[in-house]
């Protein structure tokens, strides 16, 4: 018994040094799960296990390589074989496949890295776009003080001017125009039902979703840095605001971002993304945004797509996935650094794809254009080019 | 207790579901079996159509429990899922109160705020059990779909099962509902949530659990019309498409080929039943005609 305790202990200190989020009050839960289904098979075992220390279906992974790499071979009803598990010696061969994360907590050295470091393309300037995909990992550089200061500055007077939108839950409201029946009665009975002094809800409003896509390829590299950090504001700054980079594979940073700081918030966003600076596939990681994150993200949402329109894929499958895109938001708004040039013409066939299914169409190539959007969102036209937006027909 | 009804293993977990005519993996028994034996709620997450629900349905029949189902939505407020005041009724009782010259005022507020207009939404329902019945099976189905507000709510009743109504007083549940939660993961569930249930994903079955449970469900179905049916499904997972069929879809489709009389698939019966199975006009173009000869070529 004491020592299904310790191993159900140790393997759940395994566990969360691999990164499952399996805290200390879930080990007495899981010793009891253990307990209830009784250690007599290995699978029991396991399944015991996992329905208490896997909370999401992503950990299924993690948890089923630690079960196997810490249970390995020795029946579990054998204690003084069961004590032994914890020191036991992972074969070379089977470190290969094993995780990093989990091989770290585990203290088995890691292989050295199997993956070739890609050499570096250089992209000259932010017309060219990469022909191959460059799988590197890209540090962010730390924004100039003065960049920050101004970003911050402009993050703060943000109000996106996206209108709030109508939920099913109420509140009291003097001005309301529903009557508050319950509020009604309570003040009734508070004055012995001499008299009915109507109660008025009205209901409540919330901003609706925000889902930025944001371009990170080559052509795009010079705004990306200043983009998220204006995403990395809007995400603190409000509820339930999902990004998604994409280049040649689509990425969910949407926790990173959460982070209160914006240069841990960057770093760890650098570090998720593998597809950094390379070429675009504008319309192929859209499929996918389609297919995986749309009907979880979208509804009701508006949407920010972030992109100068250069697709590597010469817009190939684009126009499709766009009208789907558009067809599922409330509202979407292309975000272009190209639309800076006054000869901007919708030459390239990415443009021509993406432009019939937008509903606005603004600049952002710099700090002055991103103030600029601001106050254009914010309904105070205050200069020409915001006439540049695009309304299409329906 | 009342409660002497429950599995007493994972074997019997497996076989009471599978008396439901539901077939369940091991993972699913186990955590099912210890929810049911250490009183905590089971989270069921998985795709559309893989049948979460109906574990709790079937749960409710096979148990001979009552089932008390909250649907959720964005929104979702206490008067939807916990009570509401019957406030026609009540506005008449004081009306009838007034006409009979009645003056005292507490008499008054107890008639107006008595348990009889008070109308039990599904929490409530689920823990004002009368003492002595059996605990019911409490589904509450699709929480993804309800905001962060009520998850918190949720989770204050999940953990004392005791629902105060300030003008009656408190109800505590004599012995706790079942409780089974389902999530479509359209968005997270809270960690803390989390951490009170038991967690099980379901996944699509493999091709003989498949099969398996359209022998269960569509006893008429014949042999070869059924492993084609599986075989064919099973196949269009593999494809890229918007929105992959459930065990659902399966279900349906199968349903529909008998009442069409098919002895066996064929290309033109296939494209003509497609949209059974695929819910979205993009996948059922993209599959009709080549993709559908394809398929059943490779089935042999």
């Amino acid at each position: 018994m004491s020592q299904l305790a310790d191993n159900v202990v140790r393997f759940t200190r395994i566990l969360r040094a691999a990164g499952l989020p399996a805290g200390t009050g879930r080990v007495l839960e899981a010793l009891r799960a253990v307990e209830a289904v009784g250690v007599s098979s290995r699978a029991g075992v396991y399944h015991a296990l996992r329905a208490v220390l896997v909370s999401r279906r992503a950990e299924r992974e993690l948890f089923d390589e630690a079960f196997r790499a810490f249970f390995r071979a020795p029946e579990l009803v054998d204690p003084a074989l069961a004590g032994l598990l914890s020191q036991v010696q992972v074969p070379i061969e089977e470190r290969k496949g094993m995780t990093r994360r989990l091989a770290e907590a585990m203290g088995v050295p890691p292989l050295k890295e199997l993956v070739q470091p890609v050499e570096r393309v250089e992209f000259d300037m932010s017309l060219t776009w990469s022909d191959r995909e460059t799988l590197r990992k890209k540090d962010f550089e730390q924004m100039s003080a003065e960049e920050l200061a101004r970003t911050r500055a402009a993050v703060a007077r943000l109000r996106l001017p996206i209108p709030e939108v109508p939920i099913r839950r109420f509140r009291p409201d003097a001005a309301g125009a529903r009557i508050d029946l319950r509020a009604t009665l309570r003040a009734a009975s508070r004055g012995g039902f001499g008299q009915l002094d109507l109660r008025w809800r009205t209901r409540q409003r919330r901003p609706p979703p925000i889902v930025c896509l944001c371009d990170i390829s080559g052509s795009m590299e010079r705004y990306t840095r200043v983009l998220l950090g204006f995403v990395h504001a809007l995400t603190n700054d409000r509820h339930r605001v999902f990004t998604f980079l994409f280049g040649t594979r689509l990425t969910d940073v949407t926790r990173h971002l959460r982070r209160r700081d914006v240069d841990v918030a960057l770093t760890r966003v650098s570090k998720a993304v593998v597809d950094w600076g390379g070429g675009t596939r504008i319309g192929a990681t859209l499929g996918e945004f389609n297919r995986r994150w749309a009907r979880r993200v979208l509804s009701g949402a508006v949407v920010l797509l972030i992109t100068d329109g250069l697709d590597r894929d010469g817009g190939a499958g684009l126009a499709r996935q766009m009208e789907r895109l558009h067809k599922s938001c409330r509202r979407l708004i292309w975000l272009n650094p190209l639309l800076r040039y006054a000869g901007f013409e919708p030459r390239a066939a990415g443009i021509r794809a993406i432009l019939p299914h937008v509903d606005e169409h603004r600049p952002v190539h710099n700090l002055e254009s991103l103030e600029q959007l601001i106050s254009a969102l914010g309904g105070r036209t205050t200069d020409g080019r915001s006439g540049r937006s695009v309304r299409t027909s329906p | 207790m009342a409660d002497g009804n429950l599995p007493a293993s994972v074997d019997d977990t497996l076989a009471l579901l599978r008396a439901g005519d539901y077939v369940a993996d091991e993972g699913l028994a186990t955590a099912l079996f210890l929810s049911l034996k250490l009183g905590r709620p089971l989270l069921l997450e998985g795709e559309a159509g893989v049948g979460k629900t109906e574990v709790a349905k079937v749960l409710a029949r096979t148990l001979g429990r009552r089932m008390i189902r909250l649907q959720c939505y964005e929104g979702l407020d206490a008067a939807a899922a916990l009570y509401e005041w019957d406030y026609a009724r009540q506005m008449i009782e004081i009306r009838l109160a007034e006409a009979a010259g009645q003056r005292d005022k507490e008499g008054l507020e107890r008639t107006v705020f008595d348990s009889r207009f008070l109308i039990q939404r599904p929490l409530l329902q689920a823990i004002a059990v009368p003492a002595g019945t059996p605990a019911p099976v409490l589904l509450i189905d699709e929480l993804d779909r309800a905001d962060e507000p009520f998850e918190a709510f949720l989770l204050e009743v999940l953990s004392d099962f005791q629902i105060t109504v300030p003008e009656i007083g408190t109800f505590t549940a004599a012995s706790p509902p079942l409780v089974i939660i389902t999530s479509n993961r359209t968005r997270e569930i809270h960690d803390a949530l989390k951490r009170r249930c038991f967690y099980a994903w379901i996944d699509y079955p493999d091709l003989e659990r498949e099969l398996e449970i359209v022998r269960v469900r569509l006893p008429g179905i014949s042999e070869g019309l059924g492993r084609q049916v599986v075989a064919f499904v099973q196949k269009l997972r593999d494809k890229d498409l918007f929105k992959l069929p459930g065990i659902a879809e399966t279900l349906d489709w199968a349903q529909a080929l008998v009442a069409l009389d098919t002895g066996a698939l064929d290309a033109a019966r296939v494209d003509a039943t497609l949209g059974v199975l695929l819910k979205y006009q993009d996948d059922v173009a993209k599959i009709r005609g080549a993709e559908t000869a394809a398929i059943l070529g490779s089935m042999g």
